[in-house]
């Protein structure tokens, strides 16, 4: 018997790389020369695109007779700026106190003999210091509401509360707000002797003039009369109208020329009725009608948000699932997949890299089209005569990439349930019902409200939340319903619930790639 | 001699027994008629639990409610027929076929006839659970005689209108997808372009303001217009009655069908 060594063969071929950029090489490559493939992203972007602009021109004009512009706040979102204003100009600092002793709703075209009814949860009525009487220009209010209590609100959006309970003659409410510099100070007191401060705000850039004075508002009021086939209900819709009186005004640092004068700020649609003052022993009665207020989208309100003109990304989505799924049945069916993973054993990484492949793919075709369509069909809204809101340039980011996002990430879970299925009829089927289906069913009024919510926080159509570009504001009363664009989870929280189902699903599609036969 | 002509005159009901034995023997179709009738029940039922009317005039429709379920149950719908011709192209197994029988259109009626049969039957099933589903539970939830709302009944025309109208729907979208998948011969494609075309009408319709739009949209898409056969109140606000609507469907389908046969006849298999 020999006792030597026998040293095994080895190739002098040096081994190929096995990096993980290879594979996505590998996957890129299968992807591009697959001409159907190719064709179907662009197709998926020509699509979202051409359907954007049908929906765009179809979305009949919407201002008639009315000015067609929408005031921006100093935010930079869309508001409404309309209220009866009964002001002196205030120059530097100062400050100005009242006595409200009531504050009831009047008549109504809704309740034509209506009026000394209760006002409107969110009329209000106070005092405020305006920059001007310019749209959308910075304010800071103490004011009495309907029925949310005492509140400090400022710069349309910001909204403080203070002490609950409504206002009658037998328990009024005293109101302060005073200026100095840039900052302004409410405070609310039950007998005027004892003030509590209710809250304080910066307004940058305030100007040394400003407008200070009392005000009234009152939003309109809207009902849906009928419910449709697929959502598309009616709506009656009017404005409303409240009426405050107030008593003790006092004003200090007023200047020269400073009497008071009343004046109806905005309002120049329907929704809006002009109010009115009238002044007696140191009373003030003044009604006064529209909002102060963020704009939000519902039956009350007239105009067009950025998302309408990405409706097309349905039909970009449906596509994107059909190659997703493709892309990775197609190496079942041909047995191609046999030579993937003898070429890369490592069957994990094939899968992130097919996702990788597929993913940017579908997220560059769906952002180029995004992108074309929202400047585009903006335009065509606006020339057909209606409103486009206004959003805040990252809100608009967020929306056109966030679309994009969505339809690469449902590209991922086609992917990933086709890897699952390893049948592209099942898996194309499967993502575009738990995408689509309950979006259908919770936006399309099929199903109530309540059970509509909750579809879009528990399905994948949860993502669509990253589309919605108006928030929701608690201190502006509206039908927040899916039906109406309101989506019940954040932009970010809806779209980490796909993102979830989609890592969820490449998780179990990863596991059972390795475990099971090629 | 005598064998030849045999073999031509009897085509079609071989092609019906070819037909029947295949989609019989193919191990998904159990479980897909299956998925239709427990998707469609399902999403029935919990449609009709969330539905609420507390009072007089809420504006619902029961029969509507109590056959949401259709929504889901076309999608599974919508494979099963793909897949019958879908995935004799993916097989190969097409040009098998077409060996044995030469005559493409009979080969496409016989698919046809077969899927329809096989719809109608899961559908019927499906329907009729879902109405007895919504007869049982929709009192509970105020739709009861005071608010306007007799129990739900097959025996009541518009009630027994909406589910046998209900049925032949699911079997006009079983027609409409194997005229697609004819025509496209890729099921994944297939599908998608199938579900485009149901969902994407309504979507489409509900952004659109202009109400002249908004109307046409809802009488040419398939499954809004298809829909309609399920109305049963408030039927003078719909954008087309409901047998018109059913017909539009129809015309889809045929439309379909029609193309996806001059397809099969013009090209190689």
């Amino acid at each position: 018997m020999t006792t030597g060594t026998i040293t095994p063969y080895r190739s002098d071929v040096r081994a190929g790389r096995d990096g993980f950029g290879q594979l996505l090489r590998a996957e890129w490559t299968k992807f591009r020369t697959v001409r159907g493939w190719v064709i179907g992203m662009i197709a998926a972007a020509v699509v979202t695109v051409l359907l954007g602009l049908f929906a765009a021109s179809g979305i009949g004009a919407s201002c008639n007779g009315h000015a067609c512009s929408v005031a921006v706040g100093p935010g930079g979102g869309a508001v409404t700026d309309s209220f009866y204003f009964v002001h002196r100009t205030l120059n530097g600092d100062g400050s100005i106190t009242v006595r409200v002793t009531s504050l009831t709703g009047g008549a109504t075209s809704d309740n034509p003999g209506g009026g000394g009814t209760a006002a409107q949860p969110w009329s209000k009525a106070g005092i405020i210091i305006k920059q001007g009487t310019g749209q959308g220009s910075a304010y800071a209010a103490m004011l009495v509401t309907g029925s949310h209590g005492v509140r400090m609100q400022y710069n349309y959006t910001g909204d403080t509360a203070g002490p609950a309970g409504a206002v009658s003659a037998a328990s009024p409410r005293w109101l302060r707000l005073t200026r100095s510099g840039d900052t302004l100070t409410g405070y609310e007191s039950a007998n005027g002797r004892t003030w509590t401060r209710v809250g304080t705000v910066g307004l940058a850039g305030l100007s040394p003039a400003v407008q200070a004075g009392l005000f009234v508002s009152s939003p309109p009021y809207a009902r849906v009369t009928s419910q449709h086939l697929f959502g598309s209900s009616g709506v009656t819709n009017g404005p409303t109208t409240a009426t405050a009186v107030f008593d003790h005004v006092s004003t200090h640092g007023i200047g020269p020329g400073g009497a008071w004068r009343g004046q109806q700020l905005g309002g120049d649609t329907d929704l809006v009725q002009g109010g009115g003052y009238h002044q007696a022993d140191g009373r003030f009665t003044v009604s006064g009608s529209g909002d102060i207020a963020p704009l939000v989208a519902g039956p009350a309100t007239l105009g067009v948000t950025v998302e309408h003109v990405l409706a097309g990304a349905f039909a970009g989505l449906i596509v994107v699932v059909v190659v997703g799924a493709m892309f990775i049945s197609a190496e079942y069916r041909r047995g191609m997949i046999r030579t993937t993973v003898t070429a890369s054993p490592r069957r994990g990484r094939i899968l992130v890299a097919k996702a990788i492949v597929i993913g940017a793919a579908a997220f560059v075709a769906a952002l180029a089209a995004a992108a074309t369509v929202v400047p585009l069909g903006e335009g065509m809204v606006r020339r057909n005569g209606n409103v486009v809101y206004p959003v805040a340039p990252l809100t608009e980011v967020r929306v056109v990439a966030g679309t994009a996002a969505l339809i690469a990430v449902a590209a991922v879970l086609a992917l990933a349930i086709g890897a699952i299925l390893r049948r592209s009829a099942a898996a194309v089927t499967a993502v575009i019902v738990v995408i689509v289906l309950p979006y259908i069913l919770a936006r399309l009024a099929v199903l109530p409200v309540g059970a509509a919510q909750w579809l879009l926080r528990i399905t994948p159509a949860a993502g669509f939340a990253i589309q919605q570009s108006l928030p929701q504001y608690p201190q502006v009363s509206n039908a927040y319903t899916p039906l109406n664009g309101y989506y019940p989870l954040a932009p970010w929280a809806g779209f980490a619930v796909l993102c979830g189902y989609a890592a969820l699903a490449l998780g179990l599609a990863i596991y059972l790639v390795r475990r099971r036969d090629a | 001699m005598s064998q030849a002509r045999h073999a031509g005159s009897a085509t079609m009901r071989e092609a019906l027994h070819a037909e029947w034995t295949k989609l019989r023997t193919t191990p998904g179709t159990i479980w897909l008629l299956i998925g239709v009738i427990a998707l469609t029940v399902a999403l029935s039922v919990a449609a009709a639990a969330a539905a609420t009317c507390s009072s007089a005039g809420c504006g619902q429709d029961p029969a509507k409610v109590s056959l949401t379920g259709i929504l889901l149950g076309q999608a599974v719908v919508v494979i099963l027929a793909v897949l019958a011709i879908g995935g004799e192209y993916s097989t190969g197994m097409i040009r098998t076929t077409f060996a044995a029988m030469p005559r493409r259109t009979t080969v496409l009626a016989a698919k046809a006839a077969i899927l329809t049969g096989l719809v109608l039957t899961a559908g019927t099933i499906a329907v009729f659970a879902s109405v007895l589903a919504g007869r049982l539970i929709l009192p509970g939830h105020g739709f009861i005689p005071a608010h306007g709302y007799p129990l739900l009944s097959l025996g009541d025309g518009p009630v027994l209108r909406a589910a046998a109208g209900s049925v032949l729907y699911l079997a006009l979208i079983a027609l409409l997808s194997l005229g697609a998948a004819t025509a496209v011969r890729d099921s994944a494609a297939a599908i998608g372009a199938v579900l485009g075309l149901l969902y994407l009408f309504p979507i489409i319709a509900a952004v659109v303001t202009n109400p002249h739009w908004q109307r046409h949209l809802d009488q040419i898409g398939p499954m809004s217009a298809g829909l309609a056969i399920q109305a049963t109140t408030g039927l003078r606000s719909l954008p087309l009655s409901p047998w018109a609507g059913l017909g539009v469907l129809a015309a889809w389908a045929a439309a379909a069908l029609v193309a996806g046969g001059l397809l099969l006849r013009l090209r190689d298999a």
